[in-house]
């Protein structure tokens, strides 16, 4: 019975069809109200939902999303957030390739991948005010206007 | 103190004083007040390294490497160097970390010689594998074969691959779907054990599952 249950929330789970190669990652986690904007549409960024280049992932002010690129990377943003996937290159046999990356606002939580360990200058992350590089790492980003 | 009386004997009209004022802001100030709210924090790594985090505004720079390092940039050009904590950040940053997926994890199962059986002790890792992958959201299977270095090149790069694909069918039957698995033979070319050439070696005669 217990089996039977596994077996049947795993069909559920996997409704959605595996990413395919040149897909950048898959969303993982995801609540509150949360968006992907791809080429002018508006798609819900729902768990299983594949990011590719060139999105942008939105949240509101109770939202929160979660997605594992293809390189490991994890990437997770906060409420009221933008971020912009501006590139995503990934040989998954030699590991080099790109990952470009804009927080517009909000937060954004990153653990680095198999491109960041393979060339320190693979991985970049912009907001408005900096250019990060990152080093193969765990690091944590907050950008907007002052409040004052 | 010196300030009233400053005032008093000022012989400046109203508004050029108050624009010296202004000036001597926008010194103390180079982009005016405070514009930005930004904060960049590297925390120290799971696997207990931590690597470094670059922050560079306008060519000013500042290097994070060690745990809880952070930098604030209030305006574009200016990088101020700080020290957060756990604390600090856990509140600062409690959704988006709530949000990290969770890290993927490989598991390695080993098989007899020549062979795509498995070797006894890996047999019964298959169950925990699948209990892995089915307590993830959308789960990702990546299944990679590999061979020890007795036989040729081309031997080994089938062996690899026949490897993995029963792994792959192990996963199924239990109720995986195939959509959801990926597999690859990587033949010899990646020997857990380094050892010459046709020497036979159990550790390098594997399956890596990574699971994401």
């Amino acid at each position: 019975m217990k089996s039977a249950l596994v077996a049947l929330t795993l069909v559920l789970a996997f409704g959605v069809a595996a990413a395919a190669a040149q897909d950048a990652g898959q969303i993982k986690t995801s609540k509150g109200s949360a968006q992907i904007e791809r080429s002018g549409q508006k798609l819900a960024a729902t768990v299983g939902q594949v990011v590719q280049q060139g999105d942008v992932v939105i949240t509101g002010a109770d939202g929160s999303v979660g997605i594992t690129f293809r390189d490991n990377s994890l990437v997770s943003i906060g409420p009221d957030s933008v971020l912009a996937i501006d590139r995503f290159v990934f040989d998954s046999t030699t590991h080099q390739g790109n990952f470009d990356a804009s927080l517009k606002q909000g937060t954004l939580a990153v653990i680095s991948g198999k491109l960041a360990k393979q060339s320190p200058d693979a991985m970049k992350v912009k907001t408005p005010a900096a250019i990060l590089g990152v080093r193969g790492t765990e690091f944590v980003v907050r950008t907007g206007p002052a409040k004052d | 103190m010196s300030a009233p009386a400053r005032r008093k004997t000022d012989p400046r009209p109203v508004r050029t004083r108050h624009l010296a004022r202004l000036a001597l802001l926008a010194l103390i100030l180079p982009a005016g007040c405070a514009s930005r709210n930004d904060l960049y924090v590297l925390l120290p790594g799971k696997d207990g390294k931590t690597g470094a985090l670059v922050v560079e505004s306008e060519g000013k720079k500042q290097t994070l490497d060690t745990p809880y390092a952070a930098a604030r940039v209030k305006n574009v050009g200016s990088v101020d160097g700080l020290q957060s904590s756990e604390a600090d950040v856990k509140q600062e940053f409690g959704p988006a970390l709530e949000a990290q997926p969770k890290r993927p994890v490989s598991f390695y199962l080993y098989f007899q010689r020549d062979t795509d059986e498995f070797a006894p002790e890996s047999r019964a890792l298959v169950n925990q594998i699948f209990a892995e992958i089915a307590r993830r959201p959308a789960p990702e299977v990546s299944v990679i074969g590999h061979t020890d270095r007795v036989g040729s090149m081309q031997y080994n790069d089938a062996l690899s691959l026949r490897r993995a694909e029963r792994c792959r069918e192990e996963l199924i039957k239990l109720g995986i779907p195939k959509v959801r698995i990926t597999v690859a033979g990587r033949g010899s070319r990646e020997p857990e054990i380094p050892t010459p050439d046709q020497v036979p070696e159990p550790r390098n005669r594997r399956v890596e599952i990574n699971v994401r």
